[in-house]
């Protein structure tokens, strides 16, 4: 049986064909909201009773104000996605739910690292960050402040080569994601 | 005019004729409306006997039931009946008194986050925010209640929002772009699902509440007749198909008949109507109906698939679904002999393990005989309500349902204290129908208190309380899977129930003579007002046949 793709929002034929399978992989859905009061404690209250866990979840306005959007990943190895999307599809303020191709979806993260270093490491570092296409965003005797954007894999592999410093505090934003435009000439 | 005001003309226009309520601080605008409003309200002893009682109302006549509370304790009394609603998928809307806007998240006198706490269990909420709102929340409401798959909506109303002004016009729209209820069937999935059948050597029609729900029980029969295709009920759908017909398999499950449950693990294809594959149906998940495919049929596309795997999944109204299915499967003109092996073991099943118990030597009152002695002198025509235990099984067994809406049950959630309030709504909703309430004398006391309400009003429900003096089922599961060490199941200690009817301004009977039992509940049922009477049953009796929790259906006992 197919995935579910991201040509439309997912249709009930769509549901229906995906059963209970579990993909095995990151699922990142794209929700469309009424911009209500609630929403978003309706969207976290069914998962948690559902049993769903979500990795990461962001909320942000739409380009029109009475709607938001709601991006979340969760995982597909451990939860029917279609399950998930039908109980989502219930709560009557969610207008639209698309399960994003990863091979069609653009994904981006926002992650700031703050870094132990003085004087003889911000050298290694500056070029660590320079090849991560990052930001030192703010510096002291100690510290280093460095944004990183990019794909989840990206700020991971980047935590990764500077955790050896000394990795004081890290913020992730969590995924935003949109679709790449169709039938790119 | 008064926000309040719009409401009363909000809920005529919705078609409502009777409220369930009790007043407060926060709905007090609320019931000055009331005096001029038009609409009866019921004055209940206690907000969850007016949610039940907008229940039993919903389940009888099939139209939206109202109960109305105020706030902080009023809300949260009415949980139980709202998440009843929700398990059941019964129509109600709840309004809701809340404290000023002033004092909201302030702590205030009788303040509680209605929204917050109701969220899990209801199928939509509203929370006031404008007067303005106030009418098309109301209408969203009851279209929310009424159309898809039914459930509890709840109104919050903060009370200086109710006592604004506000322009008043009939809503005719709703405002929900994000809640389409799919009606129609996918028609190719509808002629796969006639196929399917029309090849089953050995198929079952399994109808839930769904079909009670969409008024699709003529279409169930249509198509059960089309062939000679055997129908089993699970326990919210009794009367969906006539308990005395003779493809009528009994109800499956856990205290389903042998045949219905055998015939579901021996079936190549299964027919759900509107059925959700409870634990209660299915048992052990991984051994049930090992050798069926299939076919789902169900308003809700996320019951699709949830627990079993469709093979042929439907998404519809019953009704829509039903009326198509029975052309495309007459089209077929299948050969109705492939069937009669199946019928053959079918009846085998049936005569080796028919419904019985062991009657009394005596004069001593069987609980299953208490039921078919209320079927007799009913003629089985009564709406029956129950709570829930050993008592609500063997009504489900031994009273046999010939229509839908008949059989009024908390299924889902397993409320006690749902059957006194339930008779009570059924009654003021059909008060051409004898409504009877069978209860326990241990969930009785649960909502007794509406007693006062039914003789008040003049509500004239009968309530016969098998009387065994035991939390029953709690008992029996006691004695067969605790090595019979009974802790806390005692409630011998229970009031005497003829002077509690006595001291609520209803009748008391008590009864104990096998022998003249359904002469004596004759002259109860003739009895005018609300009757409450006391049948002494045997101690200790099991409802049987049984499958154990969580084995599979050829697993049964007794």
């Amino acid at each position: 049986m197919g995935e579910p793709g991201i040509k439309e929002p997912l249709s009930l034929d769509e549901l229906e064909a995906a059963g209970r399978m579990r993909t095995g992989r990151k699922h990142t859905l794209s929700i469309l909201v009424e911009n209500k009061t609630g929403v978003l404690t309706r969207i976290a209250g069914l998962f948690a009773r559902r049993g769903f866990n979500i990795d990461t979840l962001t909320v942000g306005p739409t380009d029109d104000e009475r709607l938001s959007r709601i991006t979340l990943t969760l995982d597909g190895a451990v939860h029917p996605i279609d399950q998930v999307t039908k109980q989502l599809h219930k709560l009557i303020n969610v207008l639209k739910i698309r399960d994003l191709e990863p091979s069609e979806t653009v994904t981006r993260e926002l992650a700031l690292f703050k870094v132990a270093v003085d004087g003889a490491q911000r050298g290694e570092l500056m070029q660590i960050t320079e090849i991560f296409r990052g930001k030192i965003v703010d510096v002291t005797k100690r510290s280093v402040v460095v944004e990183v954007t990019g794909t989840t894999e990206k700020v991971e592999a980047f935590e990764s080569m500077i955790r050896p410093f000394g990795l004081i505090e890290m913020m992730r934003s969590g995924e935003i994601a949109i679709s790449r435009g169709r039938s790119a000439t | 005019m008064r926000a309040v005001d719009a409401i009363m003309e909000c809920l005529k226009a919705e078609g409502v004729d009777v409220v369930f309520g009790l007043p407060g601080g926060a709905n007090l605008p609320t019931y000055d409306a009331f005096v001029d409003g038009g609409i009866r309200h019921i004055l209940v002893r206690h907000e969850a006997g007016g949610g039940h009682a907008a229940e039993g109302y919903a389940k009888a006549t099939g139209r939206v039931g109202v109960a109305l509370a105020t706030s902080g304790p009023g809300a949260t009394n009415l949980i139980t009946p709202i998440c009843d609603a929700m398990m059941d998928s019964v129509p109600v809307v709840f309004i809701t008194g809340q404290v000023r806007t002033e004092l909201l998240g302030t702590d205030g006198f009788q303040e509680a986050d209605t929204i917050g706490i109701t969220m899990p269990v209801v199928k939509h909420s509203f929370m006031i925010q404008h007067p303005d709102e106030i009418p098309q929340a109301i209408h969203d409401a009851f279209h929310i209640a009424r159309t898809g798959r039914p459930g509890p909506v709840l109104v919050d109303i903060p009370q200086d929002l109710s006592r604004a002004e506000i322009v008043y016009e009939p809503v005719t729209a709703t405002q929900l772009p994000g809640y389409q209820p799919t009606l129609e069937g996918n028609q190719k999935q509808i002629r796969q699902a006639a196929k399917a059948l029309a090849a089953a050597r050995r198929p079952v029609i399994y109808a839930g509440g769904g079909v009670v729900g969409a008024g699709a029980s003529a279409e169930l029969i249509a198509l059960a007749t089309s062939d000679r295709l055997p129908v089993t009920c699970t326990l919210m759908g009794l009367g969906a198909f006539p308990a005395t017909h003779p493809q009528w398999l009994g109800m499956l499950g856990m205290h389903g008949t042998r045949a219905a449950n055998y015939a579901m693990d021996e079936a190549d294809l299964i027919c759900a109507v509107g059925a959700r594959f409870d634990d209660r149906v299915t048992g052990k998940l991984s051994e049930f109906a090992p050798a069926a495919k299939f076919i789902h049929i169900d308003i809700d596309p996320a019951e699709i698939s949830k627990n079993v795997a469709a093979h042929i999944p439907i998404v519809g109204d019953a009704g829509h679904v039903l009326s198509k299915l029975v052309l495309e499967y007459r089209a077929l003109s299948p050969d109705t002999s492939r069937l009669a092996e199946w019928w053959e073991r079918i009846e085998q099943w049936r005569a080796r393990h028919p419904l019985a118990y062991e009657d009394s030597a005596d004069s001593e009152i069987k609980p299953q005989y208490m039921i078919e002695a209320l079927y007799e002198a009913t003629g089985g025509e009564a709406i029956i309500t129950s709570d829930v235990g050993q008592h609500q099984m063997w009504a489900a067994q031994y009273y046999h349902f010939s229509e839908p809406r008949r059989w009024i049950n908390s299924g889902g959630l397993g409320t006690m204290g749902f059957g006194l309030p339930a008779a009570m709504g059924a009654a003021v909703g059909c008060p051409d129908r004898l409504v009877c309430c069978i209860a326990g004398d241990g969930s009785v006391q649960m909502n007794s208190q509406e007693l006062a309400t039914c003789a008040q009003e003049k509500i004239p429900i009968k309530v016969f309380i098998m009387d065994n003096g035991y939390l029953g089922m709690v008992r029996q599961w006691q004695e067969l899977f605790w090595e019979r060490r009974y802790s806390h199941v005692e409630v011998g200690a229970h009031p005497d129930f003829v002077k509690l009817a006595e001291a609520y301004g209803a009748t008391g009977m008590r009864l104990e003579n096998k022998h003249t039992l359904v002469e004596d509940m004759r002259r109860a049922i003739e009895i005018e007002g609300p009757v409450v009477v006391d049948v002494k049953v045997t101690r200790e009796e099991n409802t049987f046949p049984m499958i154990p929790a969580g084995q599979p259906a050829r697993e049964m006992v007794g």
